[in-house]
């Protein structure tokens, strides 16, 4: 792989907005000047049904338009996935994943099979609560990964977020607030086990 | 100044069309190029375009819209992919035939059966001796480009033949990737307006359109089918000529990457030749001599052109993304060695039959196929040349 290209696998279920958080960090790095690829893996889908998305961001453009199979990032936004798909399948030990869970350490370590690199996790679903009061765990992963990967600064994220959000939901601007602050939020709350 | 945007590959083939501004777009919904007359319809909603689109009842309809549309005289693109396609069958060759130069664009979809709605080309090489233009586009940019310069070669005195815009279904139809857009002034200038020379209301002659042509005519209109075919070649290159000089992006029949020195290389079509570019790149840095070549015109085929380029290689292997079941190999093998024949370029030739139903093609594959190829090139033999790759080996 080039030397300056991310690769991030999104492992999530149909309907938690795995696709439509992959497709805003392809925006937000977009807009950071990065050439970018969001793209999810359609299979048959249904709600609740195992999806996988991906993000390949670069300096250079980007011509391979495979799956990626050695990602440097992987998010898990579904912690109910851990025992049923091989998450780190291919995961570089130099990367990271990020789980959106309240399971212990422990857990973790045993259910992803002695993956070496570093393991991060937040609680995404305490964030979207106490930020929108409702489930959608896609903002706060966004955040996180940013963070994590540190594809951009928390800065040029909320900046461009806002941007994003007043485009987005320009016909419910009442819910553009409580995605900032699940934003927020998350790029507080994200920690390293 | 360009405009720099991230878009779908379906999005970009919408936008591309909002920019034309077609009279008419008739299109009937299937996966994956839904989205391209949803957007569309959305334009028209919304009044970005003043476009009459028809909502039909099918692609068979939608394909009779058109030509009812073109025929009237007025400029009509649709959308579709698959069985989508394959309803169209029957008009599909009356649209090339009647010489209307209706502008289609085709996200590529394997054909049933048994069901699938992922990403091949056996919905283009079903159609591809139906007297159709059939540019292919390798990414987002590639869909978006060809559609700006679809109506000025199909439309074009000399041609007067319909086109279709291929691209992969769900590979880029629906990954967001960067690009760069034309404003639309300069797209309006560019594409410019359609005065067709014989139409239907015209009320100062009076026409019609497809009548009986029975066997002391027909012929005569096929070969007229076939020079338009032959003089489309021309047309193609002059438009691309233009359309440099408007972004500064070139195109021809093919794309060459690091051809020219290269010992061994792949011909392939659509999102494949950016994996093997990536690939070409890898190997370029070990030192191993490998190339493209990626065929954008498809209809016309560029026969002699692409024999010249692959002459002076020791092995090249031509990748079908579509099985022509015909215990032979596919469709763009056997074109392109037939072409090298008739050329007299001897050059060991293999095919491999890939991605279908949407097999994702990795690196690896495509790493493999140039490994295969040095092997051909040092024992100088060609085993067998019509293999697969991706294809799950049984467990024995």
């Amino acid at each position: 792989m080039d030397n300056n290209m991310i690769e991030i696998r999104w492992h999530g279920r149909g309907g938690q907005g795995a696709k439509t958080a992959s497709l805003l960090l392809a925006d937000a790095a977009f807009n950071t000047g990065k050439y970018i690829q969001g793209f999810p893996e359609y299979g048959p889908e249904r709600m609740g049904a195992p999806l996988t998305a991906y993000n390949r961001i670069s300096d250079t453009p980007i011509t391979i338009h495979s799956n990626i199979y050695e990602p440097d990032y992987v998010v898990v936004v579904d912690d109910t996935l851990l025992e049923v798909v091989d998450v780190t399948a291919g995961l570089k030990e130099t990367g990271a994943i990020l789980i959106n869970t309240t399971k212990s350490p422990e857990y973790l370590k045993n259910v992803l099979k002695g993956y070496k690199g570093d393991i991060y996790t937040i609680d995404a679903r305490k964030i979207s609560m106490e930020a929108l009061g409702k489930y959608f765990p896609n903002t706060p992963m966004l955040a996180a990964i940013v963070k994590v990967s540190k594809i951009m600064s928390d800065e040029d994220l909320l900046k461009d977020m806002v941007g994003s959000f007043k485009h987005k939901f320009a016909k419910k601007p009442e819910v553009i607030d409580g995605n900032m602050k699940a934003l927020e939020l998350a790029l507080k709350e994200v920690k390293k086990i | 100044m360009s405009i720099r945007e991230r878009l779908s590959g379906n999005e970009a083939a919408a936008t591309a069309m909002k920019q034309i501004n077609p009279d008419v777009v008739a299109a009937y919904p299937i996966t994956p190029s839904t989205e391209i007359p949803q957007y569309f319809s959305t334009f028209v909603a919304n009044g970005s375009v003043d476009s009459d689109f028809v909502a039909v009842e099918s692609e068979h309809s939608a394909m009779s819209a058109c030509i009812g549309a073109e025929a009237a005289g007025a400029r009509a693109m649709t959308a579709t992919s698959a069985n989508g396609l394959s309803l169209m069958w029957e008009m599909i060759y009356i649209a090339s035939s009647l010489r209307l130069p209706i502008v289609l664009s085709l996200v590529n979809r394997a054909v049933s059966g048994p069901l699938n709605i992922h990403n091949d080309h056996s919905d283009a090489m079903g159609v591809r001796d139906s007297g159709w233009i059939m540019l292919f586009s390798e990414n987002n940019q590639e869909a978006y480009d060809n559609t700006l310069m679809a109506h000025r070669i199909a439309e074009h005195k000399d041609v007067r033949l319909p086109l279709m815009i291929c691209q992969d279904g769900f590979i880029t139809s629906h990954s967001i990737e960067n690009i760069e857009l034309v404003e639309d002034e300069k797209v309006k200038e560019f594409v410019g307006e359609y005065h067709p020379e014989h139409y239907l209301l015209n009320e100062k002659e009076p026409i019609s359109v497809g009548p009986l042509d029975v066997q002391s005519y027909l012929f005569e209109h096929k070969a007229q089918q076939a020079e338009a075919m032959r003089n489309a070649k021309k047309v193609i290159l002059e438009v691309a000529k233009d359309f440099e000089k408007m972004t500064g992006r070139k195109y021809g029949f093919f794309e060459e990457y690091k051809l020219e020195d290269a010992e061994v290389a792949i011909v392939c079509m659509n999102s494949t030749a950016g994996t093997t570019k990536f690939v070409v790149d890898n190997l370029r840095e070990k030192g191993i001599k490998a190339g493209l070549l990626k065929l954008r015109v498809f209809r016309p085929f560029p026969a002699e052109e692409i024999a010249n380029a692959l002459g002076h290689l020791k092995a090249v292997a031509i990748l079908d993304k579509a099985d022509s079941l015909n215990a032979v190999g596919g469709a763009l093998f056997q074109d392109v060695t037939s072409a090298m024949y008739v050329s007299k370029k001897q050059v060991p030739a293999v095919n491999y039959v890939y991605g279908i139903g949407g097999r994702d093609t990795k690196a690896d594959d495509i790493e493999k196929v140039y490994e295969d190829l040095l092997d051909i090139v040092k024992s100088g033999k060609v085993e067998n040349p019509y293999r697969y790759f991706g294809l799950r080996k049984e467990e024995k």
